[in-house]
């Protein structure tokens, strides 16, 4: 009786624990033992090739360019997804713009809820060299010298893609950072602002160092999310021209289901789970040293 | 986790520090204070604008010929195609609707429940290695979807779930079950002991005291928790495009592509899809903006 009563309860995991087993983990340990092999979707064999996937890797230019327009990701998106948009979110919540604020929050918010395909479709629409928004806009204003084919061009196509993901998360972590602002005591900005502070001082003062772990877990959302990224390369650009706008998510496709090479995009996959894990690692040592002073 | 999620909506009862800079008509601090007021007012409608007017645009070129979109984009409609709408809902755009909305309803029904009881079952178990079992269970928030697309292509080949909902629902179950799992179970954990040993006495089983008591106490955890996943699926993209080959089994997000590829140039119907594909969650939201937010940030907290 004791024991089905200790152990009993374990029946309500199960499913859970399978499904989590199945579609998870065991995936996740294939993908590895997968990196070793190459082989193709159409065909049944495998042949083991050892670490020749990672050694050619480490040769391969696109792979390369792939994963510094990853970087190129995280650094432009740190600055509008974590930067601009904490300050966003501090002016909202500024007494000044308290009427505004609950509308301006929703506003902003509302891209987040576009699916990606929606988004890239509408600004393929700005994009284009000749009917494109963008490319009119600025002919009217005089700087015809400035129009590009924005997506078309291997200068440009990589901006042009993240500056879509800018446009549409920016309201999701702005949402984060609000949330988390109206959690710090009101007496600090009153006692600050008795001795004369300024508003901008008191970004500085408190506002900031009060909202450090939510700037952390952001800035770890957003880069890891940089090192995943898939739909709007994929969408807008193919990884095009050439692979100047190609990222680590969409060269792993690229070879897995348009060139057949199953066993090289697995070798891609470990190096994408190697660098989620590593920013993973740094924020938990971070948190483990914030805790400790 | 603790953010006070209900002020989200009510700072107007919030006192707020009345800044001595604000008012003081003479004082050079007050002279810059307003001209930065006029500059970050300034910045937070050109914002407004870069996020409205591409939506605005759309809408309105949603309503026009594709002559039209080519000639005069910018403008209003000459004539208004409301046709647009009727030829791209009849044209693919219903079937995707329902598919989605099938795929989301069921993973959304799936993942809560299983999660659920999962979460129940983590609380009653007091046997050796609990702390081993939910880190397990939960351990698969730090593995992306991404990494896995490989042998997942394979297993749903294996299972034969491929190009069919299963190849959706399945895996849309599997990666959101760990966030889940931890919402529930934070919330569980504040149900208080004596009332599952007081309906215990009154002779209820462990599956009745799950059923009668913890999921009716826990509704907001539960809707929480469903519009989170809600929104994962209705917009996943990778899987979405990968695990479906039929036409007439896809989703939005991945629909949307072979209605591009299908219509070529007929833009006006194209972007009538976009508007109709984009509705439902910016309704969902306007109705449900709490359980968003609360899922929102709960959600973004990994770990």
């Amino acid at each position: 009786m004791n024991i089905a009563r200790k152990y009993g309860s374990l029946i309500y995991v199960v499913p859970a624990a399978l499904i989590t087993t199945v579609f998870v983990y065991y995936p996740l340990l294939l993908n590895f033992i997968y990196s070793f092999y190459e082989f193709s979707a159409i065909s049944p064999g495998k042949v083991f090739v050892g670490w020749s996937n990672f050694k050619e890797l480490l040769h391969d230019e696109a792979a390369l360019i792939s994963l510094l327009n990853n970087v190129k990701y995280i650094l432009i998106s740190v600055f509008f997804q974590v930067i601009l948009s904490f300050i966003i979110a501090a002016i909202l919540e500024d007494r000044f713009f308290r009427k505004v604020s609950p509308f301006l929050r929703v506003l902003y918010f509302v891209p987040v809820l576009l699916s990606v395909t929606i988004v890239a479709f509408i600004f393929q629409f700005f994009y284009d060299p000749v009917n494109g928004l963008i490319n009119q806009s600025l002919a009217a204003v005089g700087l015809d010298s400035w129009r590009q084919p924005w997506l078309g061009s291997s200068d440009t196509a990589i901006y042009a893609v993240i500056a879509i993901s800018q446009w549409q998360s920016m309201g999701y972590t702005a949402l984060l950072f609000i949330v988390s602002l109206q959690t710090i005591p009101k007496d600090l900005y009153e006692a600050s602002s008795l001795e004369g502070a300024s508003k901008v001082q008191q970004f500085f003062h408190i506002t900031v160092p009060q909202s450090k772990e939510i700037i952390l877990v952001v800035l770890i959302v957003t880069v890891a999310q940089s090192f995943t990224v898939f739909g709007e390369p994929y969408i807008l650009t193919g990884g095009g021209p050439g692979y100047s706008s190609s990222v680590l998510a969409t060269y792993l496709y690229e070879n897995a289901f348009n060139q057949d090479r199953m066993g090289y995009a697995s070798s891609i996959a470990v190096v994408v789970f190697f660098l989620t894990m590593a920013v993973l690692a740094v924020q938990l040592k971070i948190s483990k040293t914030g805790e400790r002073s | 986790m603790n953010f006070q999620l209900d002020t989200i909506k009510s700072d107007k009862n919030v006192p707020r520090p009345d800044s001595h800079v604000d008012d003081g008509r003479f004082s050079l601090n007050g002279l810059l204070s307003r001209a930065g007021y006029t500059a970050t007012s300034f910045f937070l409608v050109l914002y407004a604008i870069v996020v409205i007017y591409p939506l605005f645009w759309t809408i309105i070129n949603s309503l026009k010929s594709t002559q039209e979109i080519y000639t005069s984009s910018w403008s209003l409609p000459t004539t208004w195609e409301f046709g647009n709408y009727v030829e791209a809902w009849n044209g693919g755009v219903s079937s995707y609707f329902l598919n989605s909305f099938i795929v989301s309803t069921s993973s959304v029904l799936i993942t809560i429940y299983v999660s659920a009881l999962c979460a129940y079952g983590l609380l009653k178990y007091r046997g050796k290695g609990a702390n081993a079992l939910l880190l397990f269970l939960i351990g698969g928030l730090l593995v992306s979807p991404e990494v896995s697309v490989v042998p997942l292509y394979e297993l749903m080949q294996v299972t034969r779930f491929h190009d069919t909902y299963l190849a959706l629902i399945v895996p849309y179950v599997a990666y959101r079950l760990p966030i889940t799992i931890l919402l529930i179970r934070a919330y569980f954990l504040t149900i208080p002991k004596d009332l599952d040993e007081a309906a215990y006495i009154d002779g209820y089983n462990s599956m009745q005291i799950f059923h009668k008591i913890y999921l009716p106490l826990s509704k907001t955890i539960l809707i929480t928790a469903g519009v989170l996943t809600a929104y994962y699926t209705w917009n996943e993209f990778l899987f979405a495009i990968i695990f479906i080959d039929s036409d007439s089994l896809k989703t939005i997000p991945s629909g949307l592509m072979a209605f591009r590829d299908a219509l070529q140039t007929n833009w006006g119907v194209l972007l009538a899809g976009l508007v109709i594909s984009a509705t439902p969650l910016i309704v969902a939201f306007m109705f449900l903006q709490r359980s968003f937010i609360r899922g929102m940030v709960s959600g973004s907290v990994k770990g």
